[in-house]
């Protein structure tokens, strides 16, 4: 008996060795962006690597910031995304409601759509939506980059919001119609305000998403000072490609939002890409 | 009476579904069905934005299929990419996906810690890479000298390079540990318990049971990561953009250059379109395979 607890407690001590071990290996990399932005050119450049910066250098980012139009990108970055969260919780939760809670012959054609949709590679549509923005003259805009998203197109949110929609019991809202209760206020009153976490998980991987973009702002801003954070960023390697620690100082800019938001928001990040996971 | 009623009920339905689908219903044939379409009549003509675009049959597909040797190239590194990462990042993901699966204390922590490079932003990321995996200051090959082991070039090295790709998306791939973490609590353990009564081991459960009830989460991420790295771009483009020796000429990199550099919007098309019957049939015949190898003996709930 003894002995098996002894076997057992080795066996959960290998476990967090590979855990702990696995899980530094992940974080280094970042760790290492954020080192290097703090360091001085001198001690970049050694071996063996030095993990602690001396002097730590908070003066490199303010040297970023004089090539790097940080707080501009930041704004036409929020101004973008939260169009685009706006657009995809109105549309895609529309929709969703109306192939889940709504009996009606065709919407598990338009279920079907949805997820033709989503496996649908994006170059496929590039080219003709380049044109089509190109003759309303809407290039070198920002409309590219947000109208779409009132129109319920993005499909991985739309799927993610039917499958928490299915969840909800029909018999609410049969009963609530039986009340004189209208569609439309059924969806207002009764299911949005029990999808609460689904919604807060579409509004947090469409700010993700549009944040990172960088292929739609590459292809349809022309304007440097309307450029994104991503797109900024890229240019600024561009123009700066030597300065390793500038680099990473400003890399560390564009992340540092993104990690703020995911340390106050990890569960519904996990529990949204949960529900997608799951067969529906 | 009572048919009219039921009737009525229908036609209000009907009426509600449309009115709640329809901004997808217009988006999806302004974003989709017609692109969709226009594409596949771009690629027969000879597109290149200002010039009127004129009708040339088969040409591009003929230019790219017997002269263009980038094109071959990039789809050779596309397909080199996606063989390797797309079986790789499944393994890694189970196997932390099994460790995180014990009773460890402080478990959401480390789900966390290997989810975070998912969200880092691929412009970020990949500068970032650029520098871990510099061939003589990064860490990967002070780290691999220091344990003596031979320390690769990387991004300098045409043979190095799709494999220094992949080992970033590895790292950056934490979606798939947390759908295969979210399978694994489905098992239940009961099943486990009756397994090890008839002495399995840990090995005869993972192949017995834990694996064969992952399929269907094995299935759906087969899929996504199919689609997603024939689709990689903004890494390719801010790393390497297809340096050294096109080594890293992915072919969503070559499709932009066609078709947003020298603006041959009809051979981009083309190409486009040929991208897509890949996908499909790769994803097609994954989803046909199915049948033969996913377990849907018990539904989820």
């Amino acid at each position: 008996m003894r002995s098996k607890k002894i076997s057992h407690m080795i066996q959960y001590g290998i476990v967090y060795l590979v855990v702990i071990f696995g899980a530094i290996t992940f974080l280094i990399p970042l760790v290492w962006m954020f080192v290097t932005s703090l360091k001085i050119p001198a001690q970049i450049y050694v071996y063996p690597p030095e993990w602690i910066p001396n002097p730590v250098k908070w003066g490199n980012y303010l040297q970023v910031l004089t090539f790097f139009p940080f707080f501009r990108y930041l704004l036409n970055t929020l101004y973008i995304t939260s169009l685009n969260v706006v657009g995809v919780l109105v549309s895609c939760s529309l929709v969703a409601y109306g192939i889940t809670h709504i009996r009606w012959p065709g919407r598990n054609i338009i279920f079907i759509l949805v997820i033709s949709v989503l496996i649908m590679p994006y170059v496929v549509t590039l080219i003709p939506l380049y044109l089509m923005y190109h003759r309303l003259g809407w290039i070198g805009s920002y409309k590219p980059l947000w109208v779409s998203s009132f129109f319920g197109v993005w499909a991985f949110h739309t799927f993610l919001l039917r499958q928490f929609f299915l969840a909800i019991p029909q018999e609410l809202s049969n009963a609530a119609k039986i009340d004189g209760c209208s569609e439309f206020r059924i969806y207002w009153n009764i299911v949005l305000p029990l999808s609460k976490p689904a919604l807060f998980a579409v509004a947090l991987f469409e700010f993700l998403w549009t944040w990172n973009d960088f292929l739609m702002p590459l292809v349809y801003l022309t304007n440097q000072k309307m450029y994104t954070l991503s797109l900024g960023l890229a240019f600024f390697q561009g123009t700066h490609d030597t300065a390793v620690n500038l680099l990473m100082g400003a890399s560390s800019l564009v992340t540092i939002p993104v990690l703020i938001l995911f340390f106050f928001a990890q569960r519904s990040f996990i529990e949204g890409i949960t529900l997608t996971g799951l067969k529906g | 009476m009572k048919f009219s009623k039921v009737g009525k009920l229908k036609m209000a339905n009907m009426r509600n579904g449309l009115l709640f689908v329809s901004p997808f219903l217009i988006g999806f044939a302004v974003f989709y069905l017609y692109p969709f379409i226009a594409t596949f009549y771009y690629s027969f003509t000879s597109h290149n934005l200002l010039g009127a675009s004129r009708w040339i049959g088969v040409l591009n597909y003929e230019e790219l299929f017997i002269q263009d040797d980038l094109f071959t190239t990039s789809l050779y590194n596309t397909f080199y990419y996606a063989a390797l990462f797309i079986p790789l990042s499944l393994v890694v993901g189970l196997i932390i996906a099994l460790f995180l699966n014990t009773n460890i204390k402080g478990k959401s922590l480390f789900r966390a810690i290997y989810f975070l490079p998912s969200i880092i932003p691929f412009v970020a990321m990949g500068m970032l890479w650029v520098w871990i995996l510099n061939s003589r200051y990064g860490i990967i090959n002070e780290t691999l000298r220091a344990l003596r082991l031979p320390a690769p070039r990387w991004f300098s090295d045409p043979n190095w390079s799709k494999p220094g790709y992949v080992i970033m998306s590895i790292w950056a791939s934490g979606q798939t540990m947390i759908i295969l973490l979210a399978g694994l609590t489905g098992v239940p353990r009961q099943l486990y318990e009756v397994a090890e009564l008839d002495g399995a081991n840990w090995l005869h459960k993972i192949i017995h049971i834990t694996l064969p009830l992952l399929t269907p989460a094995i299935l759906f991420i087969l899929i996504i990561n199919l689609i997603g790295s024939f689709q990689i771009f903004t890494r390719a483009y801010v790393m390497t953009d297809g340096a050294p020796a096109n080594s890293t000429l992915f072919y969503s990199l070559y499709l932009y250059r066609v078709s947003f550099r020298y603006f041959r919007l009809g051979y981009g098309s083309a190409m486009a379109w040929i991208l897509f019957v890949i996908v499909f049939t790769l994803a097609w015949s994954l989803f046909k395979s199915s049948a033969r190898w996913v377990y849907y003996g018990r539904e989820e709930g």
